[in-house]
């Protein structure tokens, strides 16, 4: 059983230049009272993994707009204009990313395998430095694992064990980036006693989870 | 009629029953709101979701249920909802009949370009690259030039999506088929003499005897 602990709290236990992945979708599945947390500790210098950087004020684009994010590995930066600015001056380092590529590179991560092959990027840019690898006559590109140090999720309920639910398309890449980080924060929208979440309801069984914060006051 | 609204409508014959469809953001989206009457057609949105519908009335919206532009819609009777791995799955996977995409260019042995324009527009190719990859049929909905430039080129100069020929393009004034011997005027749009098509196309094009005029879905206003 885990005790849950305030966002500021999650923040703290991020330090300066760590590697985050976040779920989230334009902002929606992006757990935003642990982005809060951050930009009010005045993080620096991180590496945020996800879909993308959502618009300046909402999601991940908070930690675009307050300076704490030095690299970014997104499949889009286009609803942005402010991850643009600072991609073209120098001041964040953008590596794009196919979606369904991520998607994969991350559960690779988090499932221990050495990396996925697949024919997404072949013949473009973003096969660039990696090995291409003919399977039945087709060509694949090999992409590796991607970890973090810190996966930060949003699900819809928890429990004190941290199962979790999600909903709808909040879910997106929350499920997924649970597996592929050393330190696991979920921010619900709720908390359940432990034994109402039904075990065919639970997407993300509790024991990936390390830190559970509370729910909104 | 409108450029994209006369695009739209084509393309929504393209539709085909009981299949899965995917609609880019921007003008592709539009198609959705001609499907022919009869066809039941199920779109994915690639950020988790099959079987979405028309936004709630306002202050009906859910914050966790929104399109692929962040935009809030609603779930159909029998909607399915999934996280990101499983989404490209379908995608890349072969599951998914049709997708629908903008572009930037395609040129004359069909590729597409639509994710970047180095040193001034740098989007991100966000699903583009899955989904041209993935799906059975491709089609480029797009108008024909941009700022009085043919957006059909003998070469893509803008880089490419993926090495794929598109199964179809669709644009204002034409109706264009990729194929090995390059790139078929299949349909003129209503109006359109097949000597404009020609001279708005930087790519050569194959005419093969009479080009027909484009059918266009018709809708019923009352209805819409």
């Amino acid at each position: 059983m885990h005790r849950a602990i305030s966002a500021a709290d999650a923040a703290a236990l991020i330090p300066d230049g760590a590697s985050l992945m976040f779920g989230g979708f334009m902002g929606v599945g992006t757990p935003c009272r642990i982005i809060d947390a951050l930009v009010a500790r005045g993080a620096r210098g991180l590496t945020v993994i996800g879909n993308d950087t959502a618009r300046p004020g909402v999601g991940v684009g908070k930690l675009i707009d307050a300076g704490c994010v030095a690299r970014a590995r997104v499949s889009h930066i286009g609803t942005n204009p402010l991850t643009q600015k600072k991609m073209i001056e120098g001041e964040i380092e953008i590596e794009l990313i196919p979606q369904g590529t991520l998607a994969e590179r991350i559960r690779a991560g988090g499932a221990g395998l050495g990396g996925v092959l697949t024919p997404t990027g072949v013949g473009t840019v973003v096969e660039k430095g990696k090995r291409l690898i003919e399977v039945d006559g087709r060509e694949f590109l090999l992409e590796l694992p991607i970890r973090a140090d810190f996966a930060l999720i949003h699900a819809h309920e928890a429990d004190y064990n941290c199962n979790l639910t999600y909903r709808l398309t909040a879910t997106n890449f929350n499920p997924v980036i649970a597996f592929a980080a050393d330190c696991v924060i979920a921010e619900p929208d709720e908390i359940v006693p432990v034994g109402v979440i039904p075990p065919d309801a639970v997407r993300t069984p509790g024991i990936l989870v390390h830190h559970l914060v509370e729910r909104p006051k | 009629m409108e450029a994209k609204e006369l695009i739209a409508r084509r393309v929504a014959l393209e539709l085909r029953d009981r299949t899965l469809v995917n609609l880019g953001i921007g003008l592709p989206t539009m198609v959705a709101r001609y499907v022919p009457a009869g066809l039941s057609v199920a779109f994915q949105s690639e950020n988790g979701i099959i079987g979405f519908g028309a936004p709630p009335p306002e202050g009906m919206e859910d914050p966790n249920l929104t399109d692929a532009g962040g935009g809030f819609i609603s779930a159909l009777p029998g909607a399915a909802s999934f996280d990101s791995g499983t989404s490209f799955a379908l995608i890349r996977g072969g599951h998914l009949d049709m997708t629908v995409l903008g572009g930037l260019q395609v040129d004359a042995s069909g590729r597409l370009a639509n994710w970047m324009v180095p040193g001034k527009l740098v989007p991100g190719m966000g699903g583009a690259m899955d989904l041209v990859i993935g799906a059975k049929r491709v089609i480029v909905a797009m108008q024909h030039a941009a700022r009085g430039e043919s957006k059909i080129v003998p070469n893509l100069t803008l880089p490419p999506t993926a090495t794929r020929r598109v199964s179809l393009v669709v644009t204002e004034l034409a109706v264009i088929e990729p194929t090995p011997e390059g790139l078929l005027l299949r349909e003129r749009a209503p109006g359109v003499k097949v000597d404009e098509i020609i001279a708005n196309t930087a790519a050569p094009l194959l005419i093969i005897g009479d080009v027909p005029e484009m059918p266009i879905i018709e809708i019923d206003r009352d209805a819409a």
